[in-house]
């Protein structure tokens, strides 16, 4: 199973970000991971969950858009240099990572951090070349 | 494509009266010239109504004496006619009227309009001319998804298809499924209807899961509401067929003052039957060919109910090029928008339905928008909001910057302005039923 990010379009509104968060609460839906982009008017929440197809409902019934796209969940050392040699492999394979946010939890003593590049197939080869640890989509929803 | 044009009538066979149709401009002036004097005269002799306008603007019916003295007449406005409900301005008196229709009024009376035999024949005759322009023959078997009724799309295009010598089924409108299943039998090849409602039809033709190869439709005749070249298009691909839009109103005739040829290029105006202007809506002055405004329409033969310059509401613009079908009667614009809901910014005439025609092409799915006008110094400012539905969002920061961009260019190169974009929540914007309100100006003049 692959790691799903759920991705809510929110206009920059006083009170949005509460709903979006209750919506899930009220479905039972924890929240693994979150991150916001934003311009001036409107921004994306990035989100991991620990049910997607919960998440989505709940997000649809309460009238927002919401899309799921395909993100790479990475082991990293939780020591200085840890992220460090992880994005230099795939700097050094030429894919570029489009954004990238860090675990609320952490698996055992290492940290977990979501990446998204813009060839997540290249990014999961290179990455596994280079033996660095990958979450399942059940590992990581299930944290 | 090459096996529909097989199957389309020969070119010579594409006029239905190719001696008016095709008449040198001079002769046609001169037919127009006559035919407005004799119904300036009818208007005055037995009309109170224009007697009394007439009088008021000191015109007499003499005074008339070459086209352009169209403009010394009064408008007649829809206002005029709800005013005389029902027979006010009848030039004929009840036992000559042999059919009446009404048009249905969203606010107030309706308008209602009455026929001499002599009208009923000119009516048939002139839908017969776009009906012929758009492809069918006596060969064609037309089902006719009109209402019918005080309403004079499903009657107009019905006798003119029999006037024509085609088969026609008067199957009105409504239960859509039980249109497929009639044009499926029948062999219906051509389809005569509102562009909504055909699409609707295809589209339960789909659910249905009939394809468009069980069906023998080769052509489609649309009109009685606004359409877009991108509604064509889809109509076209859903159904693969030959789509022409026409154009008419109840006041006028009903369906038959316009029509496209297979060019579709602009819609003929059946100019030895209608004088057409172009005015500025806001001082009523005549605009130059080739600029858009209110349609202005006199009816040149009409005796029941004869119209000097109404006031359509409708916005187009006229073109005078010469047309490779033969026709010599000037072509207007698809109706790009009602006088009601045109916008000025800063100078430049912009209507919602341009806007809504951008928003349709770049995101491919019917756009929830708003417009707001608002004034900065003395500068005005358009906002377009749009919402970014579930089904354009996929998700990603760039995709969204892009179309931002994508709007903003398009509106420019459209409309000559420079917009602001702001993407907004689903359902942010207010529903409403039946018309949407899609304006709101905030500017204080």
């Amino acid at each position: 199973m692959k790691v799903s990010q759920i991705t809510v379009f929110l206009e920059n509104k006083k009170g949005r970000l509460a709903e979006v968060t209750e919506a899930l609460a009220s479905r039972g839906v924890n929240i693994r991971a979150a991150s916001i982009a934003d311009t001036i008017d409107y921004g994306l929440l990035r989100l991991i969950v620990s049910d997607p197809v919960q998440a989505r409902q709940a997000l649809a019934e309460a009238g927002f858009s919401a899309s799921e796209t395909e993100v790479l969940a990475v082991e990293v050392e939780d020591r200085p240099g840890g992220l460090a040699s992880i994005i230099r492999c795939l700097a050094d394979a030429g894919i570029n990572i489009e954004y990238l946010y860090a675990f609320v939890g952490k698996s055992g003593e290492k940290a977990i951090v979501v990446l998204r590049s813009e060839d997540t197939e290249r990014a999961r080869e290179v990455l596994q070349k280079n033996n660095v640890t990958l979450l399942t989509g059940e590992q990581v929803h299930r944290l | 494509m090459s096996t529909l044009k097989r199957r389309l009538p020969p070119l010579k066979h594409r006029l239905w009266d190719p001696k008016a149709e095709t008449m040198s401009r001079e002769e046609l002036e001169k037919l127009q010239l006559e035919r407005l004097q004799a119904t300036v005269r009818r208007v005055y002799e037995r009309v109170p109504f224009y007697r009394e306008k007439l009088d008021n603007a000191g015109v007499k019916p003499e005074d008339i004496r070459t086209l352009e003295d169209v403009q010394k007449l009064p408008f007649t406005c829809k206002d005029d006619m709800r005013a005389a409900y029902p027979y006010g301005l009848f030039a004929a008196p009840l036992k000559d009227i042999v059919r009446i229709h009404a048009s249905s009024g969203t606010t107030g009376l309706s308008t209602v309009v009455g026929y001499t035999r002599r009208d009923l024949r000119n009516w048939s005759d002139l839908v017969a001319r776009l009906l012929t322009a758009g492809g069918v023959t006596r060969h064609d078997v037309v089902h006719i998804s009109f209402g019918y009724g005080l309403f004079t799309g499903g009657f107009g295009l019905h006798q003119g298809s029999e006037r024509i010598g085609a088969s026609v089924i008067p199957v009105s409108s409504g239960n859509t499924e039980r249109q497929v299943r009639l044009m499926k039998d029948f062999g219906a090849t051509a389809l005569v209807g509102t562009p909504s409602y055909a699409l609707h039809i295809a589209e339960t033709m789909y659910e249905m899961g009939v394809s468009p190869d069980e069906l023998s439709l080769r052509v489609g005749l649309f009109g009685a509401e606004p359409s877009s070249e991108t509604l064509r298009r889809e109509i076209e691909a859903k159904l693969q067929i030959l789509a022409t839009d026409n154009y008419g109103l109840s006041e006028v005739m009903g369906p038959g003052v316009s029509g496209e040829c297979l060019n579709k290029n602009g819609l003929h105006i059946n100019e030895d039957h209608f004088l057409a202007e172009i005015i500025n809506p806001e001082t009523g002055e005549a605009l130059p060919e080739g600029y858009t405004g209110e349609l202005v329409l006199t009816t040149l033969t009409k005796e029941g109910i004869p119209l000097l310059r109404y006031r359509t509401r409708d916005l187009t613009r006229l073109d005078s090029s010469p047309c490779s079908c033969g026709r010599t009667f000037r072509r207007m614009a698809r109706v790009q928008g009602r006088t009601d809901d045109m916008m000025i910014i800063r100078g430049v005439n912009v209507f919602p339905s341009q806007i809504e025609n951008v928003l349709l092409e770049i995101e491919g799915v019917e756009p929830h928008y708003e417009l707001v006008l608002d004034r900065v110094g003395a500068l005005d400012t358009l906002e377009i909001r749009v919402e970014v539905t579930p089904e354009i969002f996929e998700g990603r920061m760039a995709g969204l910057v892009e179309l931002e961009k994508k709007i903003c260019h398009k509106v420019q190169s459209e409309c000559g302005i420079t917009p602001t974009v702001s993407l907004v929540e689903p359902k942010s914007i207010q529903r409403s039923q039946g018309k949407a309100k899609r304006v709101i100006d905030k500017r204080v003049f």
